[in-house]
C-alpha cells in the first residue's frame, strides 16, 4: 500500500504542480535538490579558499622561518609579534583549523553534500529526494556549523589548536593551550551541528537511492557514482554517531568535570582532581570514525572519475561489477582498520600486527580500482576534457599516494615514519589532492547541468596542469623531509642541527604551494565567469547515457517535465559494436537496438516480446478496472 | 477504453519501502551506533582497571517494567488502530504516554539513588559512563513520547484509522525500539559492572 502511495505521488502530484519561487524559497530556503547542491558547492567552495589560505600562512612560517611577517598584521593583529613572526599557538591553531576544515567542511560536505544532491535524483530517475525538508535541513545545520567555526577563527584566544583529531589531555583541560578554551569549546559545538547535518543528508541518500529509483533502474544498472554516493552514505550513517559520542564525552570532561578521558594529571606541580580517565579510549573511539572518515571524503571522487574515465574514453568502465564489489570491500574493511593511526599509542604489538593485515587487505580492492580505470583508458577513443584530465590527475594520486600508504600500514616503519612529514604527503595526496581531484573533474562535468552552460576549457586545461604539477611539486619532497625525520605540527626546526640541509626544500615547498593555491583563482574566474557568460550548453554536451542529460538543459523543480523515464540498460553501453552512435543512453529500449545487441539481450528481447503479448488482455482488463 | 501498452509497463519497478519508515529505520542505526560506541567504551574502559564497584539502582527493575508495559498498550492501541476501534486506540495511546513519562520520572529516581550512596557524575567513568546511558537514553525517549504526543492529538482529530496509519507505525516501530534499547543498557550493565 505504501509503495503505491508513492508512486502515485510521484507521477501524479508533481507533474501539474507549478511552482511560484520568490528569491528566499528560490535560492534560500530551497528544497529543491538541485539548489541545496550548488549551496553546498559555494560554501565548499568558500570554506576551501579559506582552508588554502591557512595552509598558505602556515607555509610561510615553515619555508621562511626568518621572514617578517609585518605585512599580515593588518589581517592576524595580535598573532603576529613583536619581531613580526608569526604566535607559535596560533600556528597550531592553523594547522588544526586547515585540517578540520579541508576534511570536514570542504572534502565531505563540498563534495559529498554537492554531488549526492546533485546526482542521485537525477541520475536514479527521482523528481528529488526523500525529504527534501530534511535535505534543506541538512544544508542549514552545515552552514550554522560553518557560521560557528568561522567565528571561532577570530575570538581572541585562537580557535581550536589541538590538531584536527583534537586528542585529550591536550585538548580537554583549558590550561593547555590557549587553543583549548572557548575556540575549542566552539569546535565541538560546530562539530556537533556538522555530524547532525551530515546524518540528517546520509539518510537521506540511501533512503532516496533505495526507494526512489525509476522503473527499471536496478542495483544492478545504477552508475557507479550512485554506488560511490550510496556507500559514502552508509559508512557515514555508521561512523559519525561514533564521533558524535567521542565529542560527547569530550564535552563532558572539559566542561562537566568527568574523567572518561583524564587521569593523574599535574599542571604546575598541582594534581588535577580527573582520576580513572583513558585517552587512549577517545582515540580508538576518534579513529573508529576517522578512518572511514578517509573513505567518506575518497569515494565519491572515485565514483565520479569512473563515470568520466567511461565517458570520455567512450568505453564502457572495465570491470562495473569487480568496481562494485571493491567498494563494497573498501566499505567494510573501513571500519576494521582503525588502530593503524595508533600504532606508536602502546596498543599490543600483536594486535597492531592484525591491524596491519588488516590495513594492507585494502591495497586489494583499491589496486582493482586502479586496474580499472587503466583498463578502461587503454586504447580507448580518449577525449580530453578538463574533466577527464582531472580524473586522470585523481588515478595518478590515487597510486603515488597509495603506495606510500603500503609503508604506513606496517607497524614496523611506522615506528618511524609516525606523524611525520611522510604521513603528511601520504594523506595529502592519496586522500586530499585524490579527492578535491574528483570535486573538481565532477564539477567541469556537471556544470553544464547545474548551470546550463558550459566553463572554458581553455582556462580548464591551464588550471589542470598548474595544478597537478603544483600538488606534485608541494607534495613530492614531504616525502624526503618525512624521511628524514621532520615532525609534523612543529612550529620550527631551526633549532635542530639536522634540519639546516633542508632549509632549500621546505622553501621549494612552500612557494609550490603558493604557487598552487594562485592557481585556484583561475578555476574559481571561470566558475563564476561561465555561470553567467559562458557557452549554451547544449542538452547531452559530453554525450554520456546516464539519466540527467535526458532532462531539459536547466530542469526545473521535479527534474522531467512528462514523465520519468524509464531505464532499460546499464549505464555504459559506449561505442557498443554495431550500433549507430557510440553510446546508447540507459532510456533506449534494447528491442529500439537490435542492430547492437548482444546474444543475451537479444534472448531477452524476445522474452519480453512474448510476456508483453501474453499479458496484452490482462494489462487491459486491469486498465479497465482502475478508471 | 483502449490504453495502448507501453514496453515500460514490463520493466520491473525497484522494491521500495515506504521512504519516510526507512528514513526512520536509518535513524535508529544511527542511535544504535552512539549506543554501541558508549558501551564498548565502557568494557574498553572497565579493563583498563581502576574501576568504582557500586550497585545498580534497584528501581531500574521497576522502569524496565515500566517501559515494557507502554510498549504493550501502544501494541494495543495500534491494532485498534487497525482495527478502527477508535476509544481502545486513545486510551491505548494515553496509557503508552502516561507509562512513558513514569518512566522518565523512574530513571530520574534512579539517579537519586546513586546520589545517595555517592555515585556522582563527576568522578570513577564508573558512575558517569551510568549517567551518560541513562540521560541520553532518556533524552531519546523524551523525542519518543512528544511523537506519541503528536499521533495522540491526531487520533483525537480522527486521523488515525486504518486508512492512515503511517504515523501510527513509525511511532510504534520507534517506541518499541526506545523500549528495547533500554533493556539492551539494562541488560549490558547487570552483565558488565
Amino acid at each position: 500500500m505504501a509503495t503505491a502511495a508513492v508512486a502515485t505521488h510521484d507521477t501524479g502530484a508533481h507533474d501539474h504542480h507549478e511552482h511560484h519561487d520568490n528569491f528566499v524559497t528560490k535560492y534560500i530556503f530551497s528544497t529543491d535538490h538541485k539548489m541545496i547542491a550548488k549551496q553546498y558547492l559555494v560554501s565548499g567552495m568558500f570554506w576551501a579558499l579559506i582552508g588554502g589560505f591557512l595552509s598558505i600562512l602556515f607555509r610561510l612560517q615553515l619555508g621562511f622561518p626568518d621572514m617578517s611577517l609585518e605585512f599580515l598584521r593588518p589581517l592576524l593583529g595580535g598573532w603576529i609579534d613583536e619581531a613580526g613572526k608569526l604566535d607559535p599557538t596560533f600556528y597550531l591553531a592553523l594547522v588544526t583549523m586547515h585540517g578540520t576544515i579541508m576534511v570536514f567542511f570542504v572534502l565531505t560536505a563540498g563534495l559529498s553534500g554537492t554531488f549526492s544532491n546533485f546526482l542521485i535524483p537525477l541520475q536514479i530517475g527521482a523528481r528529488d529526494m526523500a525529504s527534501g525538508f530534511m535535505n534543506m535541513l541538512s544544508f542549514w545545520f552545515f552552514f550554522i556549523s560553518g557560521v560557528i567555526m568561522f567565528i571561532s577563527l577570530f575570538i581572541k584566544t585562537g580557535p581550536a589548536g589541538g590538531g584536527w583529531v583534537v586528542y585529550p589531555p591536550l585538548s580537554a583541560l583549558e590550561q593547555a593551550i590557549p587553543g583549548s578554551g572557548l575556540g575549542m569549546t566552539l569546535w565541538l559545538i560546530a562539530m556537533t551541528f556538522f555530524i547532525a547535518s551530515s546524518l540528517m543528508g546520509g539518510i537521506n541518500y540511501i533512503t532516496t537511492v533505495i526507494n526512489l529509483r525509476t522503473k527499471g533502474m536496478s542495483f544492478s544498472r545504477l552508475p557507479l557514482t550512485i554506488w560511490a554516493f550510496f556507500l559514502t552514505a552508509v559508512i557515514g550513517l555508521l561512523s559519525f554517531p561514533v564521533l558524535f559520542a567521542a565529542a560527547l564525552l569530550l564535552v563532558f570532561d572539559r566542561s562537566f568535570g568527568t574523567s572518561f578521558y583524564l587521569s593523574d594529571i599535574y599542571i604546575g606541580g598541582e594534581a588535577l582532581p580527573n582520576t580513572g580517565g583513558s585517552p587512549v579510549l577517545y582515540q580508538h573511539l576518534f579513529w573508529f570514525l576517522g578512518h572511514p572518515e578517509v573513505y567518506i571524503v575518497l569515494l565519491p571522487a572515485l565514483g565520479i572519475t569512473s563515470e568520466v574515465i567511461a565517458t570520455n574514453s567512450r568505453k564502457p568502465i572495465f570491470g562495473y561489477k569487480a568496481m562494485i564489489i571493491s567498494m563494497l570491500g573498501i566499505t567494510i574493511l573501513s571500519f576494521i582498520v582503525w588502530a593503524h593511526h595508533m600504532f606508536v599509542s602502546g596498543m599490543n604489538p600483536f594486535l597492531g600486527s592484525i591491524f596491519m593485515f588488516l590495513t594492507l587487505i585494502i591495497a586489494v580492492p583499491s589496486a582493482v580500482k586502479v586496474f580499472n580505470y587503466l583498463t578502461t583508458l587503454w586504447r580507448g577513443n580518449l577525449i580530453f576534457t578538463p574533466a577527464m584530465l582531472f580524473s586522470i590527475g585523481l588515478v595518478s594520486f590515487f597510486i603515488s599516494g597509495g603506495l606510500t600508504g603500503i609503508f604506513l600500514g606496517n607497524s614496523a616503519i611506522d615506528i618511524q615514519l609516525h606523524d611525520t612529514y611522510f604521513v603528511v604527503a601520504h594523506f595529502h595526496l592519496v586522500m586530499g589532492s585524490a579527492s578535491f581531484f574528483g570535486m573538481i573533474a565532477g564539477i567541469y562535468h556537471w556544470f553544464p547541468k547545474m548551470f546550463g552552460r558550459m566553463m572554458d576549457a581553455r582556462l580548464g586545461y591551464v588550471h589542470f596542469w598548474l595544478t597537478f604539477v603544483g600538488v606534485y611539486m608541494v607534495f613530492f619532497p614531504m616525502h624526503y623531509i618525512g624521511i628524514a625525520g621532520f615532525p609534523r605540527r612543529y612550529y620550527s626546526w631551526t633549532n635542530f642541527e639536522f634540519s639546516n640541509m633542508y632549509t632549500d626544500l621546505n622553501m621549494f615547498v612552500s612557494v609550490a604551494a603558493i604557487f598552487t593555491f594562485g592557481a585556484q583563482f583561475i578555476f574559481l574566474f571561470n566558475f563564476f565567469y561561465s555561470m553567467y557568460r559562458g557557452r549554451k550548453a547544449s542538452s547531452n554536451p559530453w554525450r554520456s547515457t546516464t539519466l540527467e542529460w535526458t532532462t531539459p538543459v536547466e530542469p526545473g523543480h521535479g527534474n522531467w517535465p512528462g514523465e520519468i523515464p524509464t531505464v532499460y540498460r546499464w549505464p555504459y553501453d559506449y561505442s557498443k559494436p554495431g550500433a549507430e552512435e557510440d553510446f546508447i543512453p540507459q532510456t533506449v529500449p534494447l528491442s529500439a537496438t537490435p542492430e547492437s545487441n548482444l546474444p543475451h539481450e537479444q534472448e531477452q528481447v524476445k522474452m519480453e516480446l512474448e510476456i508483453m503479448k501474453e499479458e496484452e488482455s490482462e494489462v487491459l482488463v486491469a486498465n479497465e478496472s482502475k478508471h | 477504453m483502449e490504453k495502448e501498452l507501453k514496453y515500460s509497463d514490463l520493466v520491473e519497478q525497484p522494491i521500495s519501502m515506504h521512504p519516510k519508515k526507512f528514513a526512520l529505520w536509518l535513524f535508529m542505526v544511527t542511535v544504535v551506533m552512539i549506543f554501541a560506541a558508549l558501551t564498548s567504551a565502557y568494557i574498553v574502559r572497565q579493563a583498563e582497571g581502576n574501576w568504582l564497584d557500586y550497585e545498580l539502582p534497584s528501581v531500574f527493575w521497576i522502569t524496565s517494567g515500566i517501559v515494557l508495559l507502554s510498549s504493550v498498550f501502544l501494541h494495543w492501541a495500534y491494532r485498534s488502530a487497525k482495527r478502527d476501534e477508535l476509544i481502545q486506540l486513545r486510551i491505548g495511546m494515553i496509557g503508552a504516554v502516561g507509562l512513558g513519562i513514569a518512566f522518565l520520572v523512574g530513571q530520574w529516581y534512579s539517579w537519586v539513588a546513586l546520589v545517595d550512596r555517592e555515585v556522582f557524575f563527576v568522578g570513577n567513568p564508573a558512575g558517569s559512563f551510568l549517567y551518560v546511558f541513562t540521560g541520553l537514553h532518556a533524552l531519546h525517549l523524551i523525542s519518543g513520547v512528544i511523537f506519541l504526543i503528536i499521533v495522540l492529538i491526531s487520533t483525537f482529530r480522527y486521523k488515525v484509522h486504518s486508512q492512515a496509519l503511517t504515523t501510527m507505525e513509525m511511532a510504534t516501530t520507534y517506541w518499541h525500539f526506545l523500549g528495547g534499547l533500554w533493556i539492551y543498557l539494562f541488560m549490558f550493565l547487570l552483565l558488565n559492572h
